[in-house]
């Protein structure tokens, strides 16, 4: 054993692989990208990873290999779950053979996500046991258990850590690689009554799972990491308990002191629902507080066990207004509903919608001590929205866009990658964003509206390959009329530049054929499919009005590298006797390299954050910007 | 006791490095860590800030609001925007230099820079304020890329940073950062 300064999501990478894992396949995703990644770096020989092009592939992938008795292990954000929601339910009643995990990371906020769902809540839809890690350490040991138990139960197990144990750092302990654990794999054995799925196996699938998740409940009431304990208080017999799992667990050990008297379950497995375990907690409580992130699902798991065993306990939390129902927790909000909770001194007023009669009365008329009463107002901050990275050529293809339509009629659909940020002023370019691969379907609807509409959807080239061919082929099937723009990086940028089928490039390492897209949508049937650098501003421009007066379905490929990856050429300047301080390219642009001087006006290149993309040298009505090169 | 640290800047200044070579310094003087970082999409060009917990004690990775014995910041609106974490009596070191946002040009609020410095004095008081002129840093070493290393080694100095010392913030820059680096990071160190 040695220690590891290692991130959750890399602690948990090197969980799956001292566990012996085989096969690793996953989408990247904030809060989850880092499993992945660490697999690929610190694999041994024999282990295959993987970026599938969604989560859907992926969990197929893994599934397949499971089947044959292979370790696997599926990563995915909590949205990339809906992806592969269709395969994971089936997958449920067929089971598997080696071990499985789904790891999701979910992402209470949201930080970096469309969504707040809670997996927890999911895993209990699809029916398949669920581990919630507290810290990077515990999401490394439970990564090993949760093999087991798959192995066990011959069913997927799904682990989710939440962003603040993903991105959170700790000194790890962990396994030497010569202790880690190898598994051989038996091959797929054939055999159509297991591995074929018909109502007649659903049938049996679906009774035996119920049966198989009582009994397991029973069992997970002893599961270690299901722990009820007690603060070290004056009275044995605290009447006040609190209920929480996941990082709210170190919120509310770091809101807890030896003056306290109170007694917390720690929930590490929501479903199946240690019920035996939460019973002897609820023994002898009169109110208990659960503190949890996105969905009640202790609280509710709670109420059920209170009402199932006659038990007279008064349970609060999101559904009592006693816990904020939505965002993320921090170490004060839990503080300060501790604080209401436990009528201690510091008890600011209640929270709008608490109802705790208890925590009431002995909050009320104190005064907050924590805080200063009236601290002067800071002064007005600069707000920092994010941005376009300074030279990024999606600013580029959406002006080139912006320009050749102004004074139509359009509707610009968006989608989901750093061209979302395509939204913010100046640009104002995104109409609509919904989830992967949305934006092409959304401008059909439309369209079927409102037919005098010049619909556009913006897709980038990881998320085109990811989910955007489907709807390209019900476009050209169904006659619609809108124009595919492919933003094309050649890289999955905002998660951090992972190599996908367009880039020629394997998590293996291997150097492979490049899929085009070019090849791919004139195979779908489209006769217009234009290659073009949008930063070559003119002809970009006279490209997409030439294309979007075509009829029907069409697409531009605007190709130009990222910048976070390509090395800048020359960088611009401005020449400060030609700027009359119009500040036309920070109007039109907003390019984070272009700063106005607030006394004359005149506009100053950032040779820091300056590519030399040229563009705002293209719009300077004066030609007062010069020298950069493009990429 | 835990030695809880807040690291605080614009995505791109360097925060994820601050925080790994003063969490390194910690673990190299024995003592356990947490850490939290922001990554994703608040990365471009959004303010970031890293939660560095060091010694026994600390359970969560982040710091509560009031409870943060110091603020590392490498711009100083940033120092700002974190400074309701700072405990009373707390201690802010800040590079003097902004980063204006591009939104200050596009219709959002101004950067009122003498208004930001002048709460920093008035709030955390001169004893516990250090303001590190950035101009002056990027001037010795040629670059500004090395001013998240510049401000960890100020606060060192001033004890912003508990038991870690600049010898320990040293040893993790050798540990962790690229020989070709290497030697600017340790000149930062010592400015």
């Amino acid at each position: 054993m040695h220690r590891e300064f290692l991130m959750g999501n890399e602690a948990m990478a090197v969980g799956a692989l001292v566990a012996g894992v085989n096969v690793v396949a996953g989408y990247p995703g904030t809060p989850s990208t880092e499993v992945l990644e660490t697999v690929a770096k610190r694999r041994g020989e024999g282990v295959y990873v993987e970026w599938s092009v969604n989560e859907k592939a992926a969990l197929e992938v893994a599934a397949g290999a499971a089947y044959a008795g292979a370790r696997t292990l599926v990563t995915m954000k909590q949205v990339g779950l809906n992806v592969a929601s269709d395969p994971l339910m089936s997958l449920s009643y067929i089971g598997v053979k080696g071990g499985m995990v789904v790891l999701v990371a979910d992402d209470p906020g949201p930080i970096s996500s469309q969504t707040e769902q809670d997996t927890r809540t999911f895993a209990a839809y699809a029916k398949l046991p669920v581990l919630d890690p507290s810290t990077p350490s515990e999401a490394y040991a439970m990564m090993g258990e949760a093999f087991e138990l798959s192995e066990e139960l011959g069913c997927p197990v799904i682990v989710r850590p939440t962003t603040r144990v993903d991105h959170g750092y700790e000194d790890v302990e962990v396994a030497d690689p010569e202790d880690w654990r190898v598994n051989e794999p038996e091959g797929f054995v054939r055999d159509p009554s297991r591995w074929v799925i018909f109502p007649a196996l659903s049938v049996r699938a679906h009774a035996a799972i119920e049966k198989r998740d009582a009994v397991l409940a029973k069992r997970l009431s002893g599961y270690a990491r299901n722990a009820v304990t007690q603060t070290a208080g004056p009275d044995a017999r605290p009447r006040l308990g609190i209920a929480t799992h996941g990082i709210s667990a170190t919120y509310v050990a770091e809101n807890l002191s030896e003056k306290d008297d109170v007694r917390v379950l720690r929930i590490a497995t929501p479903y199946p629902f240690p019920e035996d375990l939460a019973a002897e907690f609820l023994d002898g409580l009169d109110e208990v507080l659960c503190v949890e992130e996105l969905d009640p699902v202790i609280e509710r798991a709670l109420i059920a066990t209170c009402a199932r065993r006659g038990l007279n306990v008064r349970i609060c939390g999101k559904l009592t207004g006693d816990i904020q129902p939505s965002g993320e927790n921090t170490v004060e909000s839990v503080g300060a509903a501790l604080d209401r909770f436990l009528g201690r001194g510091e008890a600011c007023e209640l929270a709008p919608g608490g109802s705790s009669p208890r925590a009431v009365s002995q909050a009320e008329g104190r005064e907050c001590l924590s805080t200063e009463k009236n601290p002067p107002a800071p002064p007005t901050l600069p707000i920092r929205p994010p941005v376009l990275c300074a030279g990024c050529p999606h600013r580029a293809s959406f002006y080139a866009v912006k320009c050749a339509m102004k004074g139509r009629k359009t509707l610009f659909c968006g989608d989901i990658g750093c061209y979302t940020l395509g939204n913010a002023k100046p640009l104002d370019m995104v109409d609509t964003c919904l989830c992967m691969g949305a934006g092409i379907n959304i401008a059909q609807g439309v369209t079927h509206v409102e037919p005098d509409t010049a619909a556009f959807a913006f897709v980038g080239d990881s998320t085109f390959f990811a989910s955007g061919i489907t709807g390209m082929v019900n476009a050209f099937y169904n006659q619609a009329n809108m124009t595919l723009v492919v933003l094309d990086n050649s890289t999955t940028a905002m998660t951090g530049h992972q190599p996908h089928p367009g880039t020629g490039r394997t998590m293996m390492g291997q150097v492979v054929e490049k899929v085009s897209i070019e090849r791919v949508l004139r195979a779908i049937g489209l006769t217009v499919v234009e290659t073009v650098d949008p930063l070559d501003h003119e002809l970009a421009v006279e490209t997409v009005r030439r294309v979007a007066d075509e009829p029907g379905v069409k697409a531009i490929i605007f190709r130009s590298p990222c910048v976070v990856l390509a090395r800048p050429k020359a960088r611009s300047t401005v020449d400060a006797e030609k700027c009359v301080g119009c500040q036309r390219c920070v109007r039109e642009l907003g390019c984070p390299a272009l700063v106005p001087d607030a006394a004359t006006g005149k506009v100053r290149i950032d040779a820091a954050q300056c590519t030399g993309c040229t563009l705002c040298e293209q719009i300077c009505p004066t030609r007062a910007i010069s020298g950069g090169e493009r990429l | 006791m835990s030695t809880n640290v807040i690291l605080a800047g614009v995505g791109g200044q360097g925060a994820v490095l601050a925080s790994k070579l003063l969490a390194r310094a910690a673990m190299g003087r024995g003592l356990p860590v947490k850490t939290a970082e922001t990554i994703g999409m608040a990365q471009r060009g959004g303010s970031v800030f890293s939660h560095v917990r060091m010694g026994e004690g600390a359970h969560a990775p982040l710091i509560g609001r009031g409870r943060a014995d110091a603020i590392v910041a490498f711009e100083p609106a940033e120092a700002v925007r974190q400074l309701s974490f700072l405990r009373p009596g707390g201690m802010v070191v800040t590079s003097d230099a902004p980063v204006v946002p591009v939104s200050a040009a596009t219709g959002g609020p101004a950067y009122d820079l003498s208004a930001i410095m002048s709460y920093l004095r008035e709030r955390v008081g001169e004893g516990n304020l250090v303001v590190v002129d950035a101009a002056v840093a990027t001037d010795a070493l040629g670059t500004a890329k090395a001013l998240n290393v510049v401000l960890l080694g100020a606060a060192a100095r001033a004890g912003a940073l508990g038991p870690v010392t600049v010898d320990d913030l040293a040893s993790a820059v050798r540990a962790l950062v690229k020989p070709a680096f290497a030697d600017l990071d340790l000149a930062a160190l010592n400015l």
